[in-house]
C-alpha cells in the first residue's frame, strides 16, 4: 500500500518535472532569439538598404527585400562618380587606414611585449608600481591629452600626416599591449627562463629564442585588439588629421554628415558596410582571440 | 662597461614604454592642468590666471547640460546593459544548441566603430524613412518616432545605439564568471533542492560581485569617454540637448579655440575617470597580490 | 531490502562508454568504497546515484524504489564534495540550513536540526563565518554538516579528503570513521586512495575501465584479489607477480618460473577448479610483506635470491632481488643490513600465495 503511494507520488514529480522543464526551454529559446534579433537588425538593415535603388528606398520599408544584387552604391561609396570636386569616396582613406593600421599595430605590440617580458622575468625593485604606471594609460579619458598632442605634432611637423597618427596610435596602444603581454607571461613558470640562464642564454636569446615562439595566442589577441581599436578610431583620427590624410572612419562620418543634395541612404550604407568590414571579418575569423582580448583588456585593465 | 650594460639592460628594454607613456600621459595630462589655469585663448598662454576657466565652466549652460545628459545616459546605459548581459550570459548558460552563433550575434557589434553604428542607427531612427515609416506602413498610421530630431528624447536614441553596442561585451563576461564557477556548487544546490532561478538568485549571482565591478567600471568608463557615437548620431543635435563632455571639449577647443575653457572641461572628465578607476585598479591589484 | 540497488547500468558520453553494465547492492548501514584510478568511472556512478547525471541503460533504486529518473533532491541523499562547494556568499548557518529551506522544514525544525548537527561536528562557533574565512579542515566539517541536517537515507562522498594535507586527511579520515560508527547511515565514498578504502569501508568496490572488478571486503580484497589489476592496484609497494608455468604431478601442483627450473610447491592453495593445470601459464602471486628474512614458520618455503637494490624509508626497507631476470619485492625491518649483489636466503609465506591465470588474468 505505502509503496503504491510512494511510487506514484514519485511519477507525479516526474511528470510534474518534465512540462515545467519543456516550458522553460522554449521560453529560453524565444528571449534568446529575440535579442539575437535585436542584435542582428541594424547589420541586416544596414546590407539590404544599400543593395536598394534610392527610389525602392522611398517606397518599400526598412525591412523590404531588395529587387535585386545592385552594387550600385556600393561603387560609388567605393571609387565615386567620376566628377571632379565635391565627389567624396572611401578608397583613398581606406589605403591611408591601412598605412596607419599596420605600423602601428606592430610597433605597439612589440614594445608592449618586451616591456611585458621584462615585468615578469625580469622583475627588478618596483616592476610593480611601473605596470600601474603603465597601466593607468588604459584609461585616461584621451580629451586630457588631446591639446598638447596637437601641439606636439605641429611642432614636429607631422601634424594632419599617416606618420603623426602612426606616433599617436603606437603610444597610446602601449598600456594595452603591455598588459596583454604581461598577463599571459605571469603564466608561464619562471623556471624556463632560469633553465634557459644556466644553459647560458642571455637576455635577447631567451625572449626571441623561447618565449616569443610560445606567444602565439597572446600575439594574435594583441594583434587583433590593437587592429580593432585603431582602424576604429575616431577622436584621433578627427582631431588630428582632416583631408587628404584623413582615415576611414573619418572619411565615412564627413560623406555622411555631406548633405550636398539629397541624402543617399545606399550610399550611406554601403560605406558604413565598408568601413566596419575589416574589422567584421576579424571578428568573424578569429572570434574566440577577439573575446579574449576584449575579456582580459577589460578584468584586468 | 659591458658588465654595466648586460646588468640594466631589462631596464634599458623598458625605458621607450615607460618613457613614451611618461612623456605623453603623465606629462600631457599635467600640461593640460596647467593650461587649465591660465587664460589661454586660440595659443597658450602660461601666465596663470587661477580658477577663472572652471568658473567659467560650471556657469556654462552647455557645459551643465552636458553633464545633465551624461548622467541620464550613463544611468540608462548602464541599467540596460547589466540587466540585458546577465539575461543573456545566464540563459545562454543553460547548454543551448547553437550557443556558439547567438553569441558571435550578440558581440559582434562590439568589433564595429561607433561611427559605423551610428550612421545605421541614424538611418534606423531617422522619421521620414525609417522606423516610423515601417509601422506607418504595417497600417499603423499614427505611429509617430521621431526622438533623433525630439530635443527631449533624442538622448535617448544615443542609449540605444550605445546599449546596442556594449551589451553583447557585459554578456561575456559574465557567461566567462558563470563558466568560471565549480561545477560541484550547482550539483551540491541541486541535491539541496534549488530550483534554477534559486540558483542563480541566491548562489551564482551574488558570486560575480567582481563581474559587476568590473563591468561598471568598463562601462562607465565607456559613456564618460563617449564621442565617436554622439558625432555619428546626433552631433550633440538637435540644438545642443545631446551634448556631452567629451564633445563639449573639442568643440570648445577646436571650433570656438578657447584652449583654456576646453582644458578645464578636460581635467573635469579626467578626476571623473580617477575616481571611478583608481579604487578599481587598486582592488585589481590587492586581488592580485593575494592570490 | 537493499537500500541502495543499482542494475545492468550503463553510461555513455557520446561514443565514451563510461560504465558497462554495474551491478551493485549495499544493505543498510554500510559503508561501500568506491575506488580505482581516475577515469574509471567511479565519479560518474557517485553522481547517477544522486541523480546529477542520466542513465543510458538499467535502473537505480533507492529502498526498492525505482529512481532513476527522480530529481536528486527528492531521492533523500545528501553529498559531500572533493571542493566542498560549500556557497561563498553565504556564511556557515546558510550553508547549512540552505537544503531545509528549500524543502520547507519548519523554522524550529531546522533551528534544532542546525543546533544538534552543529555540535555534533563542533562547528557551533563558526556559524556566523565565511567558507573562506575557514580553514580546509573546518571547510570540511561545514561540508558535512551540510549533508548531515538533512538526516539523508544515503551519504555520498566525491573524494572529500583529496584537498587536505597529509595531516589532516588522516585526522579527518578517523572523524569520518567515528560519524559512521555512531550515526549507521549508509554511506557511498569515492577515492582513489587505497588507504582511505581499506580503513572506512565495510566493502570496497574496485573499478576500472568502467567496470566493477571487484566487490567485497576490504580483507578479501587485500588477500584474495580477483585479478590481477586488483592484486597490482592495492598494496604498496605492490604485489610480485611472477611469471612462470605450473607443473601437476597426480595430486601435487608446482609452480617454475620462467627461465628458471626452480620449483616451488604449491600446496594447500584452493583453487577454483583444480584440472588443465599441468603446464598451465600463470602469475605466481605473493605480497612483499609474505616475505621473510628468517624462517618464522615450519611451513615458509626456502629459496636463494641475489639483492639487487634496498630502499631506505624510516621504519622499514624495501629490497629488490633477482629471480631469475624478474624483480621480487620485499619488505624487512629497517634494522637488518642485507649486502647488495650476493646471494641470500629467503623465506616465502606460501599460505598467502594468488594465483593467476596469465591470459585472463583472472585468479584461478
Amino acid at each position: 500500500m505505502q509503496d503504491n503511494i510512494k511510487s506514484s507520488s514519485y511519477q507525479q514529480l516526474e511528470q510534474k518535472s518534465k512540462y515545467t522543464n519543456i516550458f522553460l526551454r522554449w521560453f529560453l529559446y524565444f528571449v534568446l532569439i529575440l535579442f539575437a534579433s535585436y542584435f542582428i537588425f541594424p547589420l541586416y538593415v544596414m546590407i539590404v538598404t544599400s543593395l536598394k535603388t534610392m527610389e525602392e528606398i522611398r517606397q518599400g520599408t526598412l525591412l523590404s527585400w531588395p529587387s535585386g544584387l545592385n552594387f550600385d552604391s556600393w561603387a560609388v561609396a567605393w571609387g565615386g562618380r567620376g566628377y571632379g570636386a565635391g565627389d567624396t569616396f572611401l578608397r583613398p582613406y581606406f589605403w591611408n587606414s591601412i598605412k596607419m593600421v599596420v605600423p602601428a599595430v606592430l610597433f605597439s605590440t612589440f614594445i608592449g611585449a618586451m616591456a611585458g617580458y621584462v615585468l615578469t622575468k625580469w622583475r627588478f625593485k618596483g616592476d610593480k608600481w611601473v605596470f600601474l604606471f603603465l597601466l593607468f594609460g588604459c584609461f585616461i579619458p584621451y580629451q586630457a591629452i588631446l591639446l598638447p598632442m596637437a601641439r606636439t605634432l605641429g611642432v614636429l611637423g607631422i601634424s594632419n600626416s599617416v606618420i603623426g597618427l602612426v606616433l599617436v596610435h603606437t603610444v597610446y596602444g602601449i598600456p594595452f599591449t603591455t598588459l596583454f603581454f604581461r598577463n599571459f607571461y605571469v603564466s608561464i613558470p619562471t623556471e624556463l627562463v632560469k633553465a634557459a640562464r644556466i644553459d647560458g642564454a642571455g637576455f635577447f636569446k631567451i625572449f626571441f629564442k623561447i618565449l616569443l615562439p610560445i606567444s602565439a595566442p597572446i600575439i594574435v589577441v594583441t594583434i587583433i585588439w590593437q587592429f580593432t581599436q585603431i582602424w576604429n578610431d575616431f577622436l584621433f583620427g578627427s582631431t588630428f588629421s582632416f583631408g587628404e590624410a584623413a582615415p576611414i572612419q573619418v572619411a565615412l562620418n564627413n560623406m555622411v554628415l555631406s548633405s550636398t543634395s539629397v541624402k543617399e541612404y545606399n550610399v550611406d550604407m554601403a560605406s558604413a558596410i565598408i568601413a566596419g568590414i575589416p574589422t567584421l571579418i576579424v571578428y568573424v575569423l578569429a572570434g574566440k582571440y577577439f573575446i579574449r582580448g576584449l575579456t582580459s583588456g577589460a578584468v584586468k585593465g | 662597461m659591458f658588465k654595466w650594460l648586460e646588468k640594466n639592460l631589462p631596464k634599458i628594454v623598458m625605458a621607450p614604454a615607460v618613457g613614451l607613456i611618461g612623456w605623453f600621459v603623465y606629462g600631457f595630462v599635467l600640461w593640460t592642468l596647467y593650461i587649465s589655469f591660465t587664460n589661454s585663448k586660440i595659443l597658450p598662454k602660461y601666465e596663470l590666471w587661477g580658477f577663472g576657466q572652471y568658473e567659467k565652466l560650471w556657469a556654462s549652460r552647455k557645459w551643465l547640460i552636458s553633464v545633465d545628459n551624461l548622467l541620464v545616459f550613463t544611468a540608462l546605459f548602464l541599467i540596460f546593459c547589466i540587466v540585458i548581459g546577465i539575461i543573456l550570459a545566464i540563459f545562454l548558460d543553460q547548454k543551448i544548441r547553437a550557443e556558439g552563433v547567438l553569441r558571435t550575434i550578440y558581440l559582434y557589434p562590439m568589433a564595429l566603430s561607433f561611427i559605423v553604428t551610428g550612421t545605421a542607427w541614424k538611418w534606423i531612427l531617422n522619421p521620414t524613412l525609417g522606423i516610423q515609416k515601417m509601422f506607418v506602413d504595417w497600417g499603423f498610421e499614427n505611429f509617430t518616432f521621431d526622438w533623433l530630431v525630439n530635443r527631449e528624447m533624442a538622448i535617448y536614441t544615443i542609449v540605444i545605439a550605445g546599449v546596442w553596442q556594449s551589451a553583447g561585451f557585459v554578456m561575456a563576461l559574465f557567461l566567462a564568471g558563470l563558466r568560471s564557477v565549480e561545477d560541484e556548487i550547482v550539483k551540491a544546490a541541486k541535491i539541496d533542492g534549488a530550483g534554477l532561478f534559486t540558483v542563480y538568485w541566491k548562489i551564482l549571482l551574488p558570486m560575480m560581485r567582481p563581474v559587476f565591478f568590473t563591468s561598471f567600471v568598463i562601462l562607465v568608463h565607456i559613456s564618460i569617454k563617449s564621442y565617436d557615437l554622439i558625432v555619428a548620431l546626433t552631433q550633440g543635435g538637435p540644438g545642443i540637448s545631446t551634448t556631452m563632455p567629451a564633445l563639449y571639449m573639442t568643440q570648445t577647443a577646436f571650433h570656438k579655440s578657447q584652449v583654456g575653457l576646453s582644458a578645464a572641461s578636460a581635467m573635469m572628465m579626467f578626476m571623473a575617470v580617477a575616481a571611478v578607476i583608481i579604487p578599481y585598479l587598486y582592488s585589481e591589484l590587492r586581488r592580485e597580490n593575494a592570490r | 531490502m537493499k537500500t541502495l540497488k543499482i542494475e545492468e547500468l550503463s553510461k555513455n558520453f557520446g561514443s565514451t562508454e563510461v560504465l558497462r553494465k554495474i551491478n551493485l547492492e549495499i544493505d543498510e548501514g554500510n559503508f561501500l568504497v568506491l575506488l580505482g584510478p581516475s577515469g574509471c568511472g567511479k565519479s560518474t556512478l557517485l553522481n547517477i546515484i544522486a541523480g546529477l547525471e542520466t542513465i543510458n541503460e538499467g535502473n537505480v533504486y533507492i529502498d526498492d524504489y525505482n529512481v532513476s529518473k527522480v530529481e536528486p533532491k527528492d531521492r533523500n541523499i545528501a553529498m559531500v564534495f572533493q571542493s566542498y562547494a560549500l556557497y561563498p556568499s553565504m556564511n556557515v548557518r546558510e550553508n547549512m540550513i540552505f537544503g531545509l529551506k528549500q524543502a520547507k522544514v519548519s523554522k524550529e525544525k531546522i533551528e534544532e536540526q542546525l543546533e544538534k548537527v552543529a555540535k555534533f561536528l563542533q562547528v557551533d562557533s563558526l556559524l556566523e563565518r565565511k567558507p573562506s574565512q575557514l580553514s580546509g579542515g573546518q571547510r570540511q566539517r561545514v561540508a558535512i554538516g551540510r549533508a548531515l541536517v538533512r538526516e539523508p537515507r544515503i551519504f555520498l562522498f566525491d573524494e572529500p579528503l583529496s584537498n587536505l594535507d597529509a595531516k589532516l586527511r588522516v585526522e579527518m579520515r578517523r572523524e569520518i570513521k567515528k560519524l559512521h560508527q555512531q550515526l549507521k547511515t549508509t554511506v557511498v565514498y569515492v577515492t582513489h586512495d587505497q588507504t582511505e578504502a581499506m580503513s572506512l569501508g565495510t566493502n570496497i568496490a574496485i573499478m576500472n575501465h568502467g567496470v566493477i572488478q571487484q566487490n567485497d571486503t576490504p580483507e578479501n580484497i587485500y588477500n584474495k584479489p580477483s585479478n590481477t589489476f586488483v592484486a597490482d592496484f592495492i598494496g604498496s609497494p605492490s604485489m610480485n607477480l611472477i611469471k612462470g608455468k605450473l607443473k601437476q604431478n597426480s595430486d601435487k601442483v608446482y609452480f617454475i618460473a620462467n627461465g628458471s627450473n626452480f620449483e616451488i610447491p604449491i600446496n594447500g592453495y584452493n583453487f577454483k577448479e583444480k584440472k588443465n593445470l599441468d603446464n598451465k601459464e600463470v602469475f605466481f602471486g605473493l605480497r612483499p610483506e609474505h616475505i621473510f628474512f628468517k624462517k618464522s614458520d615450519e611451513k615458509d618455503f626456502e629459496i636463494i635470491l641475489r639483492a639487487d637494490l634496498s630502499e631506505y624509508i624510516g621504519h622499514e626497507q624495501i629490497m629488490t632481488f633477482d629471480y631469475s631476470n624478474q624483480e621480487v619485492l620485499a619488505k624487512f625491518p629497517s634494522t637488518i643490513k642485507i649486502e647488495l649483489g650476493k646471494e641470500i636466503k629467503l623465506y616465502f609465506d606460501l599460505s598467502q600465495t594468488s594465483l593467476f591465470d596469465a591470459r585472463s588474468e583472472e585468479r584461478i
